[in-house]
């Protein structure tokens, strides 16, 4: 590549509009090009890095393509088996409850071999964040169909779409915790546009809040893409979950807090 | 200080002696015939006095992953259950093995496969000694004999695990468990404020960041792990083997038997000296760790040995492995929750041995 005339003089500090939040690491994110798991781990940074939490801060990473979460992020983590992160947040909670704890997870760990912990860490109340990356598929192990693979979406396991007379029903997680005493703060985003990041951004920083104020679960779906999965590129990923996947997962707020407005209670337009 | 005398269970002694060596938090699930733990525990509120945590979790696997969670924290965590409890915690136990975590894991024994039954049993030995999860990993396996041990062994269990960072089991039964005997009880002992180095506490500035994980792809990497962990459990299988010798010094045949089994047995040592016949008993306190060493040099002396298990034979393969051929090692077991006899261990000892 040719060199740029005058790079020098457009590296300078004054000129400097995005840098490396420092509770990233600088190790190179694993994630294939164009994956919303980058830009989730980046928001996710940021609040930690902007609310002053990376010294009370203990991550759960899951088991798929999140996995590594503890390379990029500076904080202390803990790796949970698959499905098991909320039970794990729970035994952290429960012994540092003034640390902020979170845990990060895909749809196969949450929604299918982790739904028991899911629910009952989410009923009983207990003070943490869930951020939940649904990307309708098994990403790491190549593909498969995860339990909220929507119907006629093609994956390896359902090469002719979910037929769901055969593969049963996807299960929206999500509204399910929403409907449980346990949660204070439920919320669907997703980060393909500048506005959706701006959105789940927000979202973050209030759970963290809530968290502070021993509220209670808060649970936070991002919809995702996996271009890798969907065998899509970054482009047409993010296009078709603008037209399959969000229909499908609407996003917004399913339960927010009684003080809250309620404004933005509905469904967001995409 | 002076101890206390009280008359318990040995479930009851184990939540008591838990409360006392100052327990950080425990997560359990009910299961026959351990329930009075989580029971014990639930009415004594330690929360409310010493701080520590009792939760009870919707699954064996949660409590076991809830264990993991506190145990990474650098507390000190513990759960319990019974046989097919046991089987659910397996896959927490071999991550707690693999991040190498510090914990305490109670199995009051009942017999199986499956369901099985609710009295007691030792029949899963081999999945607390060779394993149970999957990988290379060992658990250091203490076998309490009786109630006091039940007590005894939370507060040692506690100290090993952290001095090894290594899980510790206590495999006991259902006999131990729901017996009930006296049992002098330790003092409060403070909860530690102690932060181990490796713990996740949030990071500081101070240092790097701390990752609790049993994850390593690059195979180099693992396999120098996995030789990490050899050579720790070398280390616990040359300072922490423990047993107990009942009248082997002019032993002809020698019993081995743990735990309810090893009870018996002393009777049945009893019974064989009163006919003139010159039985010893080697109890194994440590499972894991294995009195190898020590049954070896008996094999030397000795005419012959046999393992009494309340199983179809389990520990008796690690008993022939001691004995290394030198002299005839056989096993002699009631299952499905009965539990031997002394007339009976002394007639089979006679019959497969003795060949009277």
């Amino acid at each position: 590549m040719a060199e740029i005339t005058g790079i020098k003089e457009i590296i300078r500090p004054e000129n400097l509009v995005y840098k490396r939040t420092k509770v990233m690491t600088d190790n190179i994110l694993s994630y294939c090009p164009g994956c919303g798991h980058g830009t989730v781990h980046r928001i996710l940074a940021e609040i930690i890095d902007e609310e002053g939490l990376q010294s009370e801060t203990i991550g759960v990473s899951p088991v798929g393509c999140a996995v590594l979460m503890y390379n990029f992020l500076d904080i202390d983590c803990q790796e949970a088996a698959h499905g098991r992160a909320p039970a794990v947040a729970t035994g952290i909670k429960r012994l540092l409850p003034d640390k902020f704890v979170f845990t990060y997870q895909g749809d196969g760990d949450l929604a299918a071999i982790g739904t028991a912990e899911t629910i009952h860490a989410c009923n009983r109340g207990e003070n943490i964040l869930m951020i939940f990356i649904n990307n309708g598929i098994y990403g790491m192990t190549g593909g498969q169909m995860a339990p909220t693979t929507i119907p006629g979406m093609r994956s390896s396991t359902s090469p002719y779409g979910r037929d769901v007379k055969i593969m049963g029903n996807p299960l929206k997680m999500t509204d399910i915790v929403a409907t449980l005493p346990g949660t204070y703060y439920v919320t669907r985003q997703s980060v393909h546009t500048p506005a959706n990041v701006r959105r789940t951004k927000k979202a973050m920083r209030k759970a963290v809040q809530y968290q502070k104020l021993n509220r209670g679960a808060c649970f936070i779906e991002i919809v995702s893409n996996c271009p890798s999965g969907w065998k899509m590129t970054p482009v047409e990923s993010n296009k078709w979950m603008e037209e399959n996947m969000i229909p499908f997962y609407p996003l917004g707020d399913l339960k927010t807090p009684p003080e809250e407005p309620a404004s933005n209670l509905k469904p967001e337009a995409k | 200080m002076e101890r206390e005398l009280r008359l318990m269970k040995g479930n009851e002694a184990v939540a008591e002696a838990a409360i006392r060596a100052g327990a950080d938090g425990y997560f359990g699930y009910p299961i026959t015939p351990q329930s009075e733990i989580l029971e014990y525990l639930m009415e004594a509120r330690p929360y409310q006095t010493t701080g520590m945590v009792v939760l009870q979790a919707e699954s064996e696997i949660a409590a076991i992953n809830m264990v993991y969670g506190g145990a990474a924290c650098g507390k000190r965590v513990m759960t319990t259950s019974s046989s097919p409890g046991i089987s659910l915690k397996q896959e927490g136990i071999t991550y707690i093995a693999g991040a190498e975590l510090p914990c305490l894991i109670v199995n009051v024994v009942r017999g199986g496969p499956g369901l099985g039954t609710i009295q007691p049993a030792q029949s899963d030995y081999f999945q607390a000694v060779k394993g149970g999860g999957h990988g290379d990993y060992h658990l250091i396996v203490l076998a309490p004999a009786s109630v006091q041990e039940m007590a005894d062994f939370v507060g040692l269990g506690f100290d090993l695990a952290f001095r090894y960072r290594n899980p510790v089991m206590i495999l006991s039964d259902g006999a131990i468990g729901q017996m009930m005997e006296k049992v002098y009880l330790s003092p409060q002992k403070e909860r530690s404020k102690k932060v181990p180095e490796w713990a996740t506490t949030g990071k500081p500035p101070t240092r790097e960041r701390n990752i609790i994980t049993s994850l390593d792809l690059d195979p180099k990497a693992q396999e120098v792990f996995n030789q990490k962990l050899i050579a720790k459990y070398d280390e616990i299988r040359e300072k922490e083997v423990r047993y107990e010798e009942f009248q082997c010094q002019d032993a002809e045949y020698l019993l081995v038997a743990y735990g309810t089994s090893a009870r018996v047995c002393q009777k049945a040592v009893q019974l064989a000296r009163v006919e003139g016949l010159r039985v010893g008993l080697l109890r194994p306190i440590t499972l894991f760790p294995f009195p190898t060493a020590r049954i070896r040099e008996l094999a030397g002396q000795v005419k012959g040995m046999m393992s009494v298990e309340m199983s179809a034979g389990q520990m008796v393969e690690d008993v022939m492995l001691a004995a290394n051929g030198k002299v005839p090692v056989v096993h002699f077991g009631r299952m499905g929750g009965i539990v031997t006899t002394p007339d009976e261990v002394v007639e089979n000892l006679k019959l497969k041995i003795m060949k009277v």
